[in-house]
């Protein structure tokens, strides 16, 4: 490098004012090698990178695998999925899954109650009402709305949603599932409302304006010709939606508590999948238990489940993609 | 009819081919049997070309006729093209540029471009002038001082940014933005500067000023211009090629182009029957 | 004889555009719904929590007691943890999206990747903490610390970087790389000295993004195995932590027990926002002061 350097402050030097730039790139080129090595090593390391994201999905299916497996040896697959009764401790430990699946189905059919009907009828008024104006005021409300962490609408639902639905639903426990599915709903109404907006932006004005120069109302063109046309993309955001209430974990941990009771009641205390793999895992179950397999096992299912919807939503997303 | 065509297609090429020969200069780039396909459109056809050092040569033809496309495969930059398929030769300097063993770093520092749109870096004027320097080892702030200096000299720019060189090269309007550009070129002294259709995006002002820089720059370097500006071409070029549907029509000194072209498809172009 | 009878369609037209503006305000209550959810729960947990903030609140250590309880340890390891996370998700996430935009050839092994990581970010937080607890604390023995929390955060997050960072560079116009390439640069300088740096902005906002919703993430902390009780403050990311949501997590499932740990809880909400709200106005700043300046 000094020599390098020597060299071209001579040629500075020796020509007097005149500077030869082509001169010293080619001295330089000389000493290039190590960038050389460098443009060839750069892409294997990056593919490198981007290949842990793979290694992390391998991972996870591994990690579940595996002692799932070892979970099936303890308990027969048929028990596990047929089981109305789910009892993980004490002496005669059984281990039936339906209790969970129901908590989900129950907890994420409620959230999507809210979500769907919330975000959808959003969705339609900043796409379609909405003045340019109103929508930059709303939309960071939604933005706000996405960004608030789960843990503080679980204790929005334990603190504020159950005690408030309890004075007009007296039977209602104080850990429950309702309220939880409501909130969780809230939580969704973001996901769905942007994702559907997005869908129904992008249809084309020329659309809306064949409609409405025939002297069809707002509601009639975004009813029979928006809706229609986004209707692919307003599906994916639903499923996209169940999928994160399936996954959804600290709002049913916190507020629908432990009871592993197989039920349909909403009024009473149920637990999701994910909030039996947080109330095992905060037990500290000892490795090589079946109790600690069962983690294992619900996981699974809980992952499968989530996998499935996305890989449905992107189907429907990438299936029926309107060409404009 | 087609028989005719081919006919003409084959004397003008081997004319083409000659001139380079004709007077004593030096030829910097020979162009032998060029085809290129993107995909399955065939863009250039059996081109045939010996372009001059120290000489304007200017490109026309109307849009689509694959001027544009080989400018860039002048300085190999339709590689960036993925479906881009090359046949034939291109010899730089008597070199293939097209084997594989040529690297195209080491060509485009020898081959400077300049580009439609004025493209400057976001970054400030003194940057955007060294980035060429510094990429390829420099390192010496004096000497880069020095670069810097002489090529917005060369670009006829220093005046009016020598006491904002620290600016954004965004806030220059876009005749000094394609200045800067085309001093960013001369930084790393190249041998041949291209320009594809370098003034379209420019004012008539803006675009004087450019012509009258190539009328300067023609003395140290080989310009290769495309322009679909006929006037353009007839001001500042030395020999003129024109291209239609992908093939070489005609290739001569400016003067004869304009003035008494061979072929009768130059001519309806140049009148302005067509493109 | 006419097909549209143009009194017929009068009559109508009344019922039409009274549905019309029934619906309007039905969607504009949908939409201002979120709103009044919004303004709600920030009133509840500033009523709530507001009081109970103080200097000794934000030094303290961890109490039974609520009188002295303080969440110093869980500020610290959210420091701790974001020392981790902030690092290897940008080496990760930007590195990945370099090679998906720049190097990877549109086959079949980037399409692979690309599915992978919207599959990956599909995946239930509590999953991931299924991971972190297998691979990190337990196979790889490091225990319950902030490096295995930290790891497992980064992977979570991964995805969001990843996207925020591809749309940086495809945002980068192509004149741009073509001037460098022009020039001579190889690809690697041409991204490290053209590319990223017009692609920083948007990178950043995304790590930013990805940041703040890990410092809000509970679950899979919670399943890795953060305790209850940790008094101790962490002093490095091999020491074991607890962090601000989690503590929220357990002061809010213990309220049925002592009803001030609600406080404690909303207290922590408060910071927890708090700190959100800096990390997502310094996103908005860097998004502002760059927008579009080609």
């Amino acid at each position: 490098m000094k020599g390098v350097l020597h060299v071209a402050k001579s040629v500075v030097h020796d020509s007097g004012k005149k500077l030869n730039v082509r001169e010293i790139i080619q001295e330089k080129k000389k000493t290039k090698s190590v960038s050389n090595l460098t443009e060839k090593l750069i892409p294997k390391i990056l593919f490198g990178i981007a290949a842990i994201s793979v290694f992390t999905t391998i991972g996870i299916v591994l990690t579940l695998l595996t002692e799932t497996i070892a979970f099936f040896k303890d308990v027969p697959f048929i028990d596990f999925f047929t089981g109305t009764k789910l009892k993980p401790l004490g002496e005669n430990a059984v281990f039936g899954v339906l209790p969970l699946l129901t908590g989900t189905l129950i907890s994420t059919v409620i959230a999507m109650l809210v979500a769907i009907p919330v975000g959808l009828m959003t969705a339609i008024f900043l796409s379609e009402y909405a003045s340019e104006r109103t929508r930059k005021v709303l939309k960071p409300i939604l933005e706000i709305l996405a960004g608030i962490p789960t843990i503080v609408y679980g204790f929005f639902a334990f603190t504020f949603v159950t005690p408030l639905l309890r004075s007009f639903i007296p039977g209602l426990e104080p850990t429950n599932i309702l309220s939880p599915g409501i909130v969780m709903g809230i939580m969704i109404i973001p996901m769905v409302a942007s994702l559907s907006e997005d869908a129904m932006s992008s249809v084309p004005n020329a659309m809306r304006e064949g409609a409405l120069a025939l002297g069809a109302t707002k509601l009639e063109v975004t009813w029979k010709v928006v809706i229609p046309a986004a209707i692919s993309g307003i599906i994916a955001s639903f499923v996209l939606g169940i999928s994160r209430a399936i996954g959804e974990t600290m709002i049913v941990a916190i507020a629908s508590g432990s009871s592993k009771n197989f039920t349909f009641d909403v009024t009473q205390s149920m637990q999701t999948m994910t909030a039996y793999i947080v109330e095992v895992t905060g037990g500290e179950a000892a490795a090589g238990t079946t109790l600690y397999y069962s983690l294992y096992a619900v996981a699974m299912t809980l992952f499968v489940f989530t996998l499935i919807m996305n890989l449905v939503a992107q189907y429907i997303s990438r299936r029926f993609r309107e060409e404009y | 009819m087609s028989t005719v065509t081919d006919k003409t297609n084959v004397n003008v090429n081997t004319a083409a081919g000659n001139e380079g020969a004709k007077d004593n200069k030096k030829v910097v780039y020979d162009t032998k049997d060029l085809n290129l396909w993107y995909g399955e459109g065939h863009a250039l056809k059996n081109i045939n070309l010996a372009i001059n050092e120290n000489e304007v040569t200017a490109i026309i033809g109307p849009s689509g006729c694959g001027k544009s496309t080989y400018i860039k495969t002048l300085n190999r930059m339709v590689e960036m093209v993925p479906s881009v398929k090359i046949s034939g030769e291109i010899l730089y300097r008597g070199r293939n540029i097209l084997e594989k063993s040529y690297q195209v770093e080491d060509l485009r520092t020898s081959v400077g471009m300049v580009f439609q749109k004025p493209n400057p870096f976001p970054k400030s004027i003194y940057e955007n002038i060294v980035y060429g320097p510094k990429i390829h080892g420099i390192r010496d702030k004096k000497i880069l001082d020095e670069i810097v200096e002489k090529s917005l000299r060369g670009a006829a720019i220093w005046d009016e940014v020598k006491d904002r060189l620290n600016q954004n090269a965004y806030g220059l309007s876009g005749g000094q933005q394609q200045r800067i550009c085309i001093a960013r070129a001369l930084a790393i002294e190249p041998d041949v500067i291209l320009m594809d259709e370098p003034t379209s995006a420019l004012d008539p002002i803006s675009t004087l000023k450019v012509e009258e820089l190539v009328q300067e720059l023609k003395k140290d370097f080989s310009i290769i211009i495309v322009t679909h500006n006929m006037q353009q071409a007839a001001r500042i070029s030395d020999k003129t090629a024109f291209f239609l549907n992908g093939e070489v029509i005609e290739f001569a000194e400016t003067d004869k182009i304009f003035s008494n072209p061979s072929d009768k498809r130059t001519e309806d172009y140049i009148t302005g029957r067509f493109g | 004889m006419k097909y549209v009878d143009a009194k017929q369609v009068h009559k109508k037209m009344g019922s039409r555009l009274l549905a019309n503006k029934l619906a309007k305000a039905l969607f504009l209550m949908a939409t201002l719904f979120g709103l009044v959810v919004l303004v709600v729960l920030i009133y509840r947990v500033l009523t709530a929590g507001l009081p109970w903030i103080n200097m000794d609140f934000l030094t303290n250590r961890l109490s039974t007691d609520p009188g002295r309880a303080g969440i110093w340890g869980a500020i610290m390891g959210t420091f701790w943890l974001m020392l981790v996370v902030a690092p290897v998700t940008m080496i990760l996430g930007i590195g990945t999206a370099i090679y998906l935009e720049e190097y990877a050839t549109k086959g079949r092994i980037s399409s692979f990747i690309k599915t992978n990581i919207s599959n990956l970010a599909g995946v239930p937080s509590v999953v991931f903490g299924i991971l972190g607890l297998t691979v990190f604390a337990r196979a790889l023995d490091l225990g319950s610390v902030v490096l295995a929390g930290g790891l497992t955060m980064a992977l979570l997050v991964l995805p969001v970087v990843v996207v925020a960072s591809q749309e940086a560079i495809r945002a980068v116009p192509q004149f741009l790389r073509e001037a460098s390439f022009g020039m001579g640069a190889t690809k690697w300088q041409t991204i490290k000295n053209v590319v990223l740096p017009a692609a920083l902005p948007g990178i950043l906002t995304g790590v930013i993004l990805a940041l703040s919703r890990a410092i809000g993430e509970t679950a899979p902390l919670v399943v890795i195995g953060i305790p209850a009780l940790l008094i101790p403050i962490p002093d490095g990311i091999f020491d074991k932590f607890t962090i601000l949501p989690v503590q929220i997590y357990y002061w809010t499932i213990d309220s049925a027990l002592v009803a001030e740990y609600a406080n404690l809880a909303a207290a922590t909400i408060v910071i927890l926002l708090l700190v959100l709200f800096v990390m997502n106005s310094i996103a908005i700043l860097i998004r502002n002061k760059f927008q579009k300046r080609y």
